[in-house]
């Protein structure tokens, strides 16, 4: 009964606390601006490397709107936006695949795994290459499709006593059998060439153009803040539903809204470079090994996602003989690791 | 001091799905001491705690906080005056323990504001007040089921609510270790005036700690009071249906219910 009163040491605990607390969140801020930083240098490497390397006086004249010979063609029209794309992409992948992970407790939720991202392919490559849609009506049919795996998958998965691991084993065989349209649709396509195809099965930048971008940045500049602003609310649904309403937090409406701001997150990258693998899912275990546990992944793991994809774009254009595309790279990358999760996952016998 | 808030419920029925469970409960509960809601398994009482702390929405009739029903009220500022350690809430992994107690600051912090001196200070009482202060920068996965749930119920001070419900907060632990949790929360009960209400599974430790003891029998309350004055053996036979024998505890002087089994009767 006496431990409480007469403490003159409150303050000095206070100090502690707050040293303790700004010793881990200055790691969180290194690693942050670190990758803040790689992901400009990555951009501007994309830009400036190829055949031709182009010094930075030709691409800040090209960006200023100088006619330069060459240049202007080359990093104006094919480069930038390849830069861009792969960087908005990686954002919202990154952010899209930490979101489900923390919100569901399970490294395993990525929508690339269950299959969430699957479905705006299926969806995008049936309206482009079958359906012959513009661009801009396939990133709303890819959106639509993707809200509607995501729901399928939840209902599924309804009523069980682990939500968590049966919502991911029906995503996975959902996914599956959208794999299966795309290259269905694939096969059926009158002309279908192989860079086409190799964006619909593994995700690709080859072919990114001006006109993708602003969709994809307006995407992301809208929704990466929103999940930025729900992510204090996020750290306390980690707690347990229970935990967090008594914290306040308005627990459905919470989870819907990031619900649905990461699976659009997903759908408009996907619908803009093919489900490029295993970014989402990669992204936030990286990161969490990078700053420490306990504080919010989501600006941490968009950057991550940013440098996986223009990292694994420069390598499949130059490191090899053969140019391959960036999914190509960023599977081999994450398939190691996804089997590594689920042993380590049968092991324990759960859903981890 | 003491708590100003009043918690009440008014014909209260709430249930899943459905099949109804509390069934008319009407009960308030006393400001500034411990109340403890006793009863068989699926009695109701589980559900009675969380539809008070609005985790299940009532069938019918209220659950009052001060003459407000919780219904209306904003979730932030309810979760400034009402706290609930629910029965498993699950630690995220590798999370350092004062972090998970600062995550209790969260009903107190607004969009766009960065943690305050009076956050810091807040997790630093909380750590004190639960004797965990030394365990503040470790894992919380690192620590026994009794250092952890002491954690837990740190994160629940920090929060700084008058009201504070808990779900059977010993389940899990060893005996040394309840009784260790059930005098912490007599202290925060006798230093700040915290109202406490909780729901536990042993009877005689109900009845050691408890101001005033709700027995819960098929969703009504069946009993309510000082537990000197309400528990005897004819109401545990009536709530627990279980033969017993009343005496007085040699360490409390309240009353201690000792269970009468098939085989041990001299």
């Amino acid at each position: 009964m006496t431990s409480i009163p007469a403490r003159p040491d409150l303050s000095t605990r206070t100090a502690l606390v707050r040293a303790g607390r700004v010793r881990r969140s200055r790691r969180r801020v290194i690693v942050i601006s670190a990758l803040a930083v790689t992901v400009l240098l990555l951009i501007a490497a994309s830009i400036m490397l190829g055949n031709t390397i182009y010094p930075v006086s030709d691409v800040l004249a090209v960006i200023r709107g100088e006619s330069v010979p060459g240049a202007s063609f080359t990093v104006g029209t094919l480069r930038i936006p390849r830069a861009l794309i792969g960087a908005l992409a990686g954002l919202a992948f990154g952010a899209a695949g930490t979101t489900f992970q923390t919100m569901l407790r399970n490294p395993l939720a990525s929508p690339d795994v269950i299959g969430i991202s699957a479905g705006a392919s299926a969806a995008a490559v049936v309206c482009l290459v079958v359906l012959r849609w513009s661009g801009t009506a396939t990133m709303f049919a890819a959106l639509i499709a993707g809200v509607v795996t995501a729901a399928a998958i939840y209902l599924a998965a309804r009523g069980g006593e682990s939500t968590g691991g049966r919502l991911i084993l029906i995503g996975i065989g959902i996914g599956a059998m959208l794999d299966a349209v795309v290259s269905f649709a694939i096969q059926r396509a009158a002309e279908w060439d192989v860079a086409v195809a190799m964006r619909w099965l593994t995700g690709s930048l080859n072919g990114s153009r001006w006109e993708s971008v602003l969709p994809l940045g307006v995407a992301v500049a809208i929704l990466l803040p929103l999940i930025v602003l729900l992510s204090r609310d996020l750290s306390a649904l980690e707690l347990g539903d229970a935990a967090a309403m008594s914290l306040g937090v308005r627990v459905d409406l919470v989870r819907i809204l990031l619900i649905l701001a990461a699976v659009t997150l997903t759908c408009f990258a996907t619908a803009t470079t093919g489900p490029i693998a295993f970014v989402a899912f990669l992204a936030g275990p990286i990161v969490s090994r990078l700053v420490g546990h306990g504080s919010s992944l989501i600006i941490p793991a968009a950057l991550m996602g940013a440098c996986l994809v223009l990292v694994a774009d420069l390598i499949g254009q130059f490191a090899f003989d053969t140019r391959f595309p960036v999914g190509v790279i960023t599977g081999i990358l994450g398939a190691p690791y996804l089997l590594f999760l689920l042993i380590r996952t049968s092991r324990r016998g759960g859903s981890s | 001091m003491s708590s100003e808030h009043l918690l009440a419920t008014k014909a209260l029925v709430a249930g899943y799905g459905g099949k109804t469970i509390v069934d008319g409960v009407d009960l308030e509960l006393p400001a500034g001491s411990i109340t403890v809601i006793v009863g068989a398994n699926a009695c109701g009482k589980s559900t009675l705690l969380k539809t008070m702390s609005r985790l299940i929405s009532p069938t019918s009739g209220s659950v009052v906080l001060d003459g407000k029903q919780i219904s209306e009220i904003h979730t932030k500022e309810l979760a400034r005056t009402l706290g609930l350690l629910p029965q498993q809430p699950i630690a995220p992994e590798g999370i350092a323990v004062a972090d998970l107690v600062g995550r209790g600051r969260h009903p107190h912090q607004k969009l766009f504001r960065s943690w305050t001196t009076t956050d810091d200070r807040a997790v630093a009482e909380a750590l004190e007040a639960t004797g965990v202060a030394d365990l503040a920068d470790r894992s919380v996965d690192e620590l026994s089921g009794g250092q952890r749930q002491r954690v837990w119920i740190a994160m629940a001070l920090a929060q700084q609510t008058d009201i504070l419900l808990l779900d059977e907060p010993t389940t899990f632990l060893d005996i040394a270790h309840q009784i260790e949790v059930l005098d912490l929360l007599t202290d925060l009960n006798r230093n700040r005036g915290t109202t406490v209400v909780m729901v536990l599974h042993d009877l005689n430790l109900a009845i050691r700690y408890a101001d005033t003891i709700v027995a819960v029998k098929d969703g009504k309350v069946h009993a309510m009071g000082a537990p000197s004055e309400v528990v005897t053996s004819d109401l545990i036979e009536e709530v627990f249906g279980l033969a017993n024998r009343v005496s007085t505890d040699p360490v409390s002087g309240k009353p201690m219910v000792t269970p009468i089994g098939k085989h041990h009767s001299r």
